[in-house]
């Protein structure tokens, strides 16, 4: 029996494990930085977009494309979730960049209002959104499936917007946002065409809340006649 | 209880993690010695030939005693200073008929009794034997021609009183067999390790060797749970005798073929190992058993608390998963498009990267366990499905036996 191979095993080990750490929390700040990297660009997306839409104010609607409003929002709130999942939603940093997504969002939205009343629905993203009140603090049981919910609609309309917010952060903006939609703490809650709905709402009864939803699924099932129509007919006979 | 268990998760993969290394540095630490070369001369040829008996406890085993006594016979061993014994220990089909062939040959003894277990047949037999060293060989197991040259060969340390094989899997067969061949010489590597440390705790049934003086000293073989191999080597370690191993001593064991028998005789020797830890356990953690008390018995202990730890906290986690991919089906169907490789999502969790270590660390066990057992190559389809499988299937039996130990049931034999 050797103590001192046991305290040079313990070193080694502890190396090791130390090693695993440092490589760990490097992977963990790279994360962190794309994190940072994606919400600078959107906030200069914003800017960019609040500018170009005020120098042209002239410009008709026509020219003012979709292309105004960022479509890394989406990506960032998937990574920030995960990252939420993985930090824990205590983590300070996390928290921070969750806030700073927040205020994206409704920078985003304000943008995409004004975009709203000034061309109309046929504008940018066709007006499509959706803000959506959750909360990950165990109190609200059915945010996870309206959560995959409106992720399905996401990925199934990719011009629809979904605002999510975690309706306990503390984050002053946020507040207001809820006290101006007068939004109760009954979640889930979504906010579509400015009127609240509470508890889960699955895909169908969220289209019935948006029909254009149902106008963009004819729309796509007339594409797609069309296409076999068009591929039956250069079949040679 | 989120930091409860996760704090628990590194302190048991620190503990594994250091085992793993502790293990490494010892197999390094002997394996490089100077002199490590010309005690292997001296061990393939020993200096004298001491007179061995050779006890083969039989009971129902028609169909490989054969084998194993032809095996026996054809030892590269002086034939007059090698006896065989064959107990049968009360066998209700043809072992008896079969194994008369066998009356006229000097070297053999066939002994017969009634059935009382195996630890009974080795005792009984232990009373005829009269030779400077004694062993077993379970009926179900083949010998190398020279091993028990090997195996003699570490008795000229005379502080060694009994020496251990290496055991490998005759002619695995299917899945089960492959896992079990490289489950088998990763033993190789542990024994060979626990020799070095002087910690060995088993004396395995297949042909470990014994000087006739230990069973003089502390008595014979006791039922021990069905794990006399087990309790005997406790018992010679607790009398401070010391146990060697011969790694080059090769012994063939017929590996039980489906998962049913496995699941039989690995229920066996864990609620062996349990029980006979529970009843030695003023070994654990005493510096005066050395390395056995310090590290390889509490080692031997914590892979049984860690096995069903990490085991349940998979289960655990898998049915989470396969509780929120039902909740989303349920939600909103079948999605196929929602997947995106995305290097951003690889885990990077400091569990992911002592895993990954420790990972390496196995491998490099699987490799050096190879190069014991003298494999032709470094890894096998058999490492591959013991790295993949092992880790799901021994939680069934461990399970059972720490149920069986905790709800006092008895293990059976077969």
């Amino acid at each position: 029996m050797s103590w001192k191979k046991y305290a040079y095993t313990f070193l080694i080990t502890a190396v090791i494990f130390i090693t695993a750490i440092f490589a760990s929390n490097y992977f963990s700040q790279k994360k962190m930085n794309e994190i940072k990297n994606i919400e600078s660009r959107i906030s200069v997306d914003i800017l960019a977009s609040e500018t170009q839409f005020s120098l042209l104010s002239e410009l008709s609607c026509k020219e003012i494309s979709s292309g105004l409003l960022s479509k890394e929002l989406a990506a960032l709130g998937d990574r920030l979730s995960y990252t939420e999942e993985n930090r824990g939603r205590d983590d300070p940093e996390v928290l921070n960049l969750k806030k700073y997504y927040s205020l994206l969002q409704i920078k985003d939205f304000l943008l995409m209002q004004k975009i709203k009343d000034r061309c109309g629905s046929g504008g940018a993203n066709n007006g499509l959104f959706i803000m959506y009140f959750y909360s990950n603090e165990g109190d609200c049981s059915d945010c996870e499936r309206e959560g995959f919910v409106l992720t399905k609609l996401r990925e199934d309309y990719p011009e629809l917007r979904v605002y999510s917010f975690d309706y306990n952060l503390d984050l002053s903006a946020l507040r207001t946002l809820i006290s101006i939609y007068n939004i109760d703490e009954k979640l889930p809650a979504v906010l579509i065409n400015d009127k609240i709905y509470y508890g889960f709402k699955s895909v169908d009864e969220i289209k019935d809340f948006l029909p254009v939803l149902k106008e963009i699924d004819k729309q796509k099932a007339k594409e797609e006649t069309l296409k076999t129509k068009q591929a039956t007919s250069t079949k040679p006979k | 209880m989120h930091i409860v268990s996760e704090s628990i998760t590194y302190i048991f993969l620190f503990i594994a993690l250091y085992l793993e290394v502790f293990f490494l540095i010892t197999y390094f630490e002997f394996g490089d010695a100077p002199f490590a070369k010309a005690l292997e001369d001296q061990r393939k040829n020993p200096k004298k030939l001491p007179s061995v008996s050779i006890i083969v406890p039989v009971w129902n085993e028609e169909t490989t005693v054969l084998k194993t006594i032809f095996s026996l016979l054809k030892l590269t061993y002086p034939k007059d200073k090698l006896s065989i014994f064959i107990v049968d220990d009360g066998s209700t089909d043809k072992t008896w008929n079969v194994i008369q062939r066998f009356v006229c040959n000097k070297q053999i003894k066939l002994l017969r009794k009634e059935n009382g277990g195996k630890y009974t047949a080795l005792n009984y037999a232990l009373e005829f034997v009269n030779t400077e060293l004694v062993g077993c060989l379970d009926a179900d197991s083949f010998v190398h021609p020279e091993a028990l040259k090997r195996i003699v060969a570490q008795f000229d340390n005379e502080e060694i009183m009994a020496v251990t094989p290496s055991i490998k899997i005759f002619e695995p067969k299917g899945l089960l067999g492959l896992i079990q061949k490289a489950e088998y010489m990763f033993g190789i590597f542990l024994r060979k390790v626990f020799s070095d440390l002087n910690a060995v705790y088993i004396a395995p049934g297949p042909f470990s060797i014994f000087k006739k003086s230990v069973f003089e000293k502390i008595g014979g073989y006791k039922h021990s749970y069905n794990t006399e191999d087990m309790e005997i080597a406790m018992r010679m370690q607790r009398n401070n005798m010391k146990i060697g191993n011969a790694h080059s001593a090769y012994v063939y064991t017929v590996a039980p073929a489906g998962l049913r028998a496995l699941y039989k005789q690995r229920l066996r020797w864990v609620y062996g190992f349990i029980k006979n830890a529970i009843d030695y356990r003023d070994m654990f953690f005493k510096p005066q058993y050395g390395n056995l008390g310090m590290v390889v018995l509490p080692a031997a202990g914590f892979s049984v608390l860690s096995t069903m730890y990490f085991f349940g906290a998979m289960v655990l986690s898998w049915f989470e998963t396969l509780t929120t991919q039902i909740i989303k089906i349920y939600t909103v169907g079948i999605s196929f498009n929602s997947f995106n490789f995305d290097l951003f999502y690889v885990n990077t969790d400091i569990l992911v990267f002592v895993s990954l270590i420790a990972i390496l660390g196995t491998l490099l066990i699987i490799v050096t366990s190879r190069k014991l057992a003298e494999e032709k190559n470094k890894f096998g389809l058999d490492s591959i499905l013991f790295l993949a499988l092992y880790t799901f299937i021994c939680p069934i039996w461990i399970s059972k036996a720490v149920y069986n130990v905790v709800f006092s049931k008895n293990t059976k034999w077969r």
